[in-house]
Parts: C-alpha cells; sequence; structure tokens
C-alpha cells in the first residue's frame, strides 16, 4: 500500500476496464513522473468527455452536438439506415468507407441473462425514425453473436411490417486469414448457406 | 498443469480483457465450472463460436491458479442458432440457462441431473415442437424438485392431508388444505395444478391441451415459487415472451 493521493489514483485506475492492479500502478507511477502540461491535458480531455459529449438526439451515437456528424452531413444517404449495438460499431463500418447511408446505435443487445429486454434498448426511436422518415433499407449490423443474433431475429419480426422497407443482415461466415479447418461448425454452416455465385 | 476433459453447457459468457472471456459451463462431472478462454473474441479464434451461451460442447481446460483454462472446445449440439431464431424460444432458453447457474451454487459441485435436465431442455426447445413457455415450466419444476423444493401440488404442503386443496401458498410450499391455509394464499384453478403436475412428471399429452389461461396461471405460480426459494429476482424471467402457441 502507497500513501494517500498515490494509492487512492492506483485505487481509481483499476477500476477502469482491462486495468489490472499492476498495469493500475504503472500508469499511476507514469503519471506521478509526467510534465504538468501532460496532466493538465488529460484532466482537460477527461472533464471535456464527461460535460461535452451528448448522445445524437437522431441515431443515438456519440456526439458533440445534439445531432451528430453523420446524421448532419447532407452526402450521406438517409433512406439506408444501419443499426449497429455500440457507437464503437459505427466506427469499425466507417473504417471500410464502403457505406454511405446512416446510422441507428441502439445501445446494446437484447440479453436476458443481464436483464436487457427490448424497452432498454432504442429500439422505440428506430421504428418512430422508420415511419417517420423515407427509409428503404434497414441493415441489421449487430455482433454475429448469441445476443446480435437474438436482437436481429426481434428486429426482423418488427420491421416486415414496414411496407417497402427491405431488410437485410451482414453477411458472416469465415473471417480472412483464418484457417479452414479451425473453422467451427457454425461457422462453416453460415459460410455454406451464404456461399454465393462467383 | 493438470489437463482435464468434460461435457458442458455454456451458461455465460463474460468479457475478460482485450479479446478473452469468461465461460461459465454447467458440466456433467465438474459441475458449475468457469473457466478463461484466450482469444476467443478475435475473429480468427479457433474457438469460433463454440463457446457461445447454449452451446453443449466438449471442452479440455488445464488446472489455472484462480481460473481454468479451456485449450480444445468441439461441439456436441448446436443449440444457440435454433434458439436465437425464435424470440420466445431465446428468452426461454436464457432463463433456463440463469435458473441452471443459480441452483448450482458451487463450482467443483458435480450436478449430473441438473446438467441433464439443461441439456434435455435445450434440445426440446430448439427442436421446436412444443411451446417454449410449458418446456420452460416442466424445466423449473424439475430443477426446484432437483433444489429439494418441488411444490406440492396435490396433497397439503403442511400436513400432507391428500388433495386436491383449493388454496395454494408460496411461503408455504405449494397447495394446503383450508386448515392450513395461511392468508393471502392464491385460489388457483383445478386445471392449473394438474398442468403443473403433468409438467412436472412429463405428461406431455394433459400439458398440450391445456388452455392459454390456464398456461399463465402456471407460469406465475412456478416462477413466484423458485423465486421465493432462490430469494431473489432472476433477471431472464420477467423478459420471457409468453405468448402460447
Amino acid at each position: 500500500m502507497y500513501e494517500g493521493p498515490v494509492q487512492d489514483l492506483i485505487d481509481e485506475l483499476g477500476r477502469l476496464p482491462g486495468v489490472g492492479p499492476k498495469s493500475a500502478q504503472r500508469i499511476a507511477f507514469h503519471l506521478l513522473a509526467a510534465e504538468p502540461a501532460d496532466i493538465a491535458r488529460l484532466q482537460d480531455a477527461l472533464q471535456k468527455v464527461k460535460e461535452g459529449v451528448v448522445f445524437c438526439d437522431v441515431c443515438g451515437n456519440v456526439s458533440e452536438q445534439a445531432t451528430c456528424r453523420i446524421c448532419r452531413d447532407a452526402r450521406r444517404d438517409p433512406q439506408k439506415v444501419c443499426v449497429v449495438e455500440e457507437p464503437k460499431d459505427v466506427l469499425a463500418i466507417e473504417r471500410t468507407r464502403e457505406f454511405k447511408g446512416r446510422y441507428h446505435v441502439l445501445g446494446g443487445a437484447l440479453d436476458p441473462l443481464s436483464g436487457i429486454g427490448p424497452d432498454q434498448l432504442r429500439i422505440r426511436q428506430l421504428l418512430s425514425r422508420i415511419g417517420e422518415h423515407d427509409i428503404t433499407e434497414v441493415i441489421l449490423a449487430t455482433d454475429p453473436n448469441t445476443e446480435g443474433e437474438a436482437t436481429a431475429t426481434y428486429l426482423i419480426r418488427l420491421l416486415r411490417d414496414f411496407p417497402g422497407l427491405t431488410v437485410t443482415r451482414l453477411a458472416s461466415g469465415l473471417p480472412m486469414g483464418g484457417d479452414l479447418e479451425f473453422a467451427d461448425e457454425l461457422t462453416l454452416t453460415r459460410a455454406l448457406s451464404g456461399r454465393r455465385a462467383v | 498443469m493438470t489437463l482435464y476433459r468434460d461435457t458442458g453447457v455454456v451458461l455465460r459468457v463474460q468479457k475478460l480483457g482485450e479479446a478473452d472471456r469468461i465461460i461459465t459451463l454447467i458440466t456433467r462431472r465438474h459441475g458449475k465450472l468457469r473457466a478463461v478462454a484466450k482469444g476467443v473474441r478475435r475473429t480468427t479464434s479457433r474457438f469460433g463460436a463454440r463457446l457461445e451461451p447454449f452451446c453443449h460442447v466438449d471442452v479440455q481446460c488445464y488446472t489455472g491458479r484462480t481460473l481454468d483454462v479451456i485449450t480444445q472446445v468441439e461441439t456436441i449440439d448446436a443449440f444457440a442458432p435454433r434458439l436465437v431464431d425464435d424470440y420466445q424460444r431465446y428468452t426461454a432458453g436464457c432463463a433456463v440457462l440463469e435458473t441452471a447457474e443459480r441452483l448450482s451454487a458451487e463450482e467443483g459441485e458435480p450436478v449430473m441431473r441438473l446438467y441433464m435436465l439443461v441439456a434435455g431442455c435445450l434440445r426440446a426447445l430448439s427442436a421446436g415442437e412444443r411451446d417454449p413457455s410449458l418446456l420452460l415450466d416442466a424445466f423449473l419444476m424439475r430443477a426446484m424438485a432437483f433444489a429439494g423444493w418441488a411444490p406440492a401440488v396435490f396433497e397439503c404442503a403442511k400436513c400432507g392431508a391428500p388433495g386436491p386443496h383449493q388454496a395454494f401458498s408460496v411461503p408455504a410450499g405449494g397447495a394446503v388444505c383450508p386448515t392450513c391455509r395461511p392468508p393471502g394464499s392464491a385460489s388457483p384453478a383445478r386445471d392449473t395444478l394438474v398442468l403443473m403436475d403433468a409438467l412436472m412428471h412429463g405428461v406431455w399429452d394433459t400439458a398440450d391441451l391445456s388452455t392459454p389461461a390456464t398456461r399463465r396461471e402456471a407460469s406465475g405460480l412456478v416462477a413466484a415459487h423458485l423465486q421465493w426459494h432462490l430469494e431473489r429476482q432472476l433477471r431472464s424471467l420477467p423478459l420471457v415472451e409468453r405468448r402460447s402457441q
């Protein structure tokens, strides 16, 4: 145990995800040795993220203003909406530079084991968004795991009632850079059922 | 480093660090088991989708200092794809997993019957031939019997007087006779108690013929009885979609 503020800092850092006691100690001593200007910059960034970041009124993504950069961008196709679980998934899809539509962030996936049902996600907002705007395609880009698939199934059931709306799901199958012999049966089944003519 | 193998059903997965997960399984020989699956969240992981909730797997682990580490996994039954295709089946399946996790409190204590019950229930749910709500209630009744809390359905839970009785008291342990009836007891229909008995003993002809109202009442009593004995709410139970097929 260290004295006062140093131990407090180690304890606080240790509460961050993925930071164990040793890492917390290493970061704490790094901060202790850092220049005051660096510390001030870090303090400033922490304060801004808590005070200046809000969730976009339209899509639920993190934003500096009431409407996020993507929802404000007139060049983006407003008829295509990609539904994702978390704001970090928006960034993952943006990195591909393939998708030119807009997003809808659910804020998680249906996970009854953690007490997360439809009312805890931004599903109602998605339905009213589709009802009020001229949206022609919804791309379901929830994670390809049990919770993500269940969320997609639930959304498909709700969205099939909208006339003229195309609902698509991200393809899933073998990852690039993997070996076929190590692919599990589920992934291989998906890859086979989703095969395409070349 | 001690290596061991067992078969089990994945009950829960929790993120750990950058790309690892802690996997909770109910296993045939080792009871509830919590083990680390390293790198499982990477798309190139050799475990792939084998360690998702609902998967019935054959695992090889080695004994770690705090948690064991999973080294190999083979699928026995992949229930997940068929369960997530239907939201009602998925929510019922989640309630099965959570109940199994709560009832197997001690890690390493064998719970063979509960393991068989979980695997059987998930197999029936994924087959999609019966109402998921009925299958869930049958599982809950039998899981409670395994834990020693089976509700008395026909005889009086307090004095053992033969029934059928008209009152049901969760704190008393089931149906109660007019003499033993505590204040605040429920008055379920006789068909509800018949259905609960049928679910407990697997009399599916009777269970399949029950009406939606009877199923709803039985579900309420089973859930109340389970949560009373667990002394806490199950998170997944209120989210189970209870529409009768």
